[in-house]
């Protein structure tokens, strides 16, 4: 884990801690590269993803990658930020086959676009359903309370 | 197999679901098959969709445990539990040790209620009727217990951030090990009724096989990713709360086929009572049960926490996003059904029609945490 700056190097990333974690911050076209160095390189090789978020912060969306190394046991979080106006983020399910159903939940209750995903249809919704419930724009409660 | 018929025929478009006995809640296949043999599968999943992580960005920390409660609705107190601790991590809370015993207690019973009520469904779907019976008699014993303890038999909102919500009653104790003693036989009990069963080996030895590679790749947790050979388990991988003051064994499958992952459930449920006899010893008799300085309405600071617990259907955790109101940002659920359920379409190729209930059996899923 203390190499994990010089083996990432080449994508630039920002790299912080957070609690216990490892954080990595890097830009949304170097994601896939990177992602395939941190799985495929001995000294990292994470090879299980946990966990594939997306947070909508009113002005940009970040998506979180939760990472976890079976033989070197070891985590990390790999952020990656996207402007809500645009809201796209290459796919990473050519890296982890996990992400997939992740990211079409990404895609449908936040509208974030994951360029590259094989089949990025609705899962969770009915056929129809208009809108990103997942937002923090979308407005869930109905009732109010006096 | 499938591909070396020297006849063509056009594949077959077979539904299966959403109310299904056999898919155990409200999901829905689509198979393509080939005679006797699945071609292909597509997991239609959403019937259940609640939007729980919307819901708990509406709701005080302390109403989420409730949340929790309905998402594995067979393993209640695991979820709960994941909650609290890693709202305790965000907090950084100290949790007196006799609530952290108590609590990891009635989470080991509850991997055995949900065991039990897996082995008894998988008894069901090979086409035996007597092991649920069975195992729905073990499990009401210990949601017996539970009632004790929590008042209800399923969605308890027991624990709390820092401890959990009373103390338990005086013979508490007593009575968790001898139901920990009545479980250690009729485990055996049970084992000896299916597991070498001829009927039950032919049905699933060598079925739904998924390799070790694939496992990894789908990111297939918990019992399903062990019998492929893999010894992952959150308990020893990262130890949270107490589980790095007991001697337990990881039990590992081979083939990674349906058989594999029944036995090795089957040996988990042991080993869960050897956890709870050895929680019993080391637990003391007296002391608080809610950590001091926690308000009703919890405020954590900004940050962020991801933690993740063994649950009985794999790695389940809660990732939250907190700015430092009394309600939390975003919060994240990761259901391992959810994930694990992903996996189905590569166990299901070349496969027999009549296996997929048994294939999907094996991978015990709840749908009330696949569709959250």
């Amino acid at each position: 884990m203390r190499l994990l700056p010089e083996v990432l190097a080449p994508f630039s990333p920002q790299i912080a801690a957070s609690y216990d974690d490892v954080v990595i911050t890097v830009d949304k076209s170097k994601l896939v590269q990177m992602a395939r160095v941190l799985r495929d390189d001995s000294r990292l090789s994470f090879d299980l993803m946990r966990l594939l978020t997306v947070v909508d912060y009113n002005d940009h969306f970040q998506v979180v990658y939760h990472l976890w190394s079976l033989g070197k046991r070891h985590r990390t979080v790999v952020k990656v930020d996207t402007p809500a106006a645009e809201a796209s983020v290459p796919s990473v399910t050519s890296v982890w086959r996990t992400a997939d159903w992740y990211e079409r939940e990404g895609k449908e209750l936040f509208g974030v676009n994951f360029e590259g995903h094989p089949k990025l249809e609705p899962l969770l919704l009915w056929e129809g359903f208009e809108g990103y419930p997942g937002r923090r724009s979308y407005q869930l409660f109905d009732y109010k309370e006096f | 197999m499938a591909q070396s018929r020297p006849l063509q025929s056009l594949d077959m478009m077979v539904n299966m679901g959403p109310q299904h006995p056999s898919t155990h809640g409200v999901f829905r296949m689509v198979l393509w098959v080939d005679g006797e043999y699945i071609v292909e599968a597509e997991p239609y999943i959403g019937y259940l969709h609640r939007g729980t992580e919307k819901l708990c960005e509406g709701e005080l920390y302390p109403q989420i445990i409730t949340l929790f409660d309905r998402l594995d609705y067979l393993a209640n107190f695991n979820n709960e539990w994941t909650l609290c601790l890693a709202m305790e991590k965000l907090m950084s809370v100290q949790v007196p040790e006799r609530a952290e015993y108590i609590r990891l207690i009635l989470c080991e019973l509850n991997r055995i209620a949900s065991h039990m009520l897996f082995y008894g469904t998988m008894g069901l779907d090979a086409g035996a009727m007597t092991p649920v019976m069975w195992g729905f008699r073990e499990r009401e014993r210990i949601q017996r217990l539970f009632e004790a303890t929590s008042g209800a038999r399923m969605m308890h909102n027991y624990f709390r951030i820092g401890g959990i919500k009373e103390d338990v009653p005086e013979d508490w104790k007593a009575r968790v090990s001898g139901l920990a003693s009545e479980l250690e036989k009729s485990i055996e009990e049970c084992d000896k009724l299916l597991t070498y069963n001829e009927v039950y080996l032919v049905r699933s030895v060598n079925v739904g096989k998924l390799s070790a590679k694939e496992a990894l790749e789908w990111g297939v947790t918990g019992p399903c990713l062990r019998a492929s050979g893999i010894p992952y388990d959150v308990r020893t991988s990262e130890p949270y709360s107490l589980y790095n003051r007991f001697q337990f064994d990881i039990p590992v499958g081979k083939n990674g086929d349906t058989w594999d992952r029944y036995a090795l459930r089957v040996e988990e449920m042991r080993q869960s009572v050897k956890i709870i006899k050895q929680a019993l010893g080391q637990m003391p008799d007296t002391g608080p049960f809610m950590a001091t300085g926690v308000r009703r309405i919890p405020r954590p600071p900004k940050g962020e926490v991801y933690l993740g617990t063994e649950n009985p259907r794999g790695e389940f955790g809660v990732y939250i996003v907190s700015d430092g109101g009394d309600k939390p940002y975003r919060l994240k659920i990761r259901p391992p059904s959810f994930v694990n359920l992903q996996a189905l379409k590569a166990m299901l190729r070349n496969s027999y029609i009549a296996d997929s209930v048994m294939i999907l059996g094996s991978l015990d899923i709840v749908l009330g945490e696949v569709d959250r």
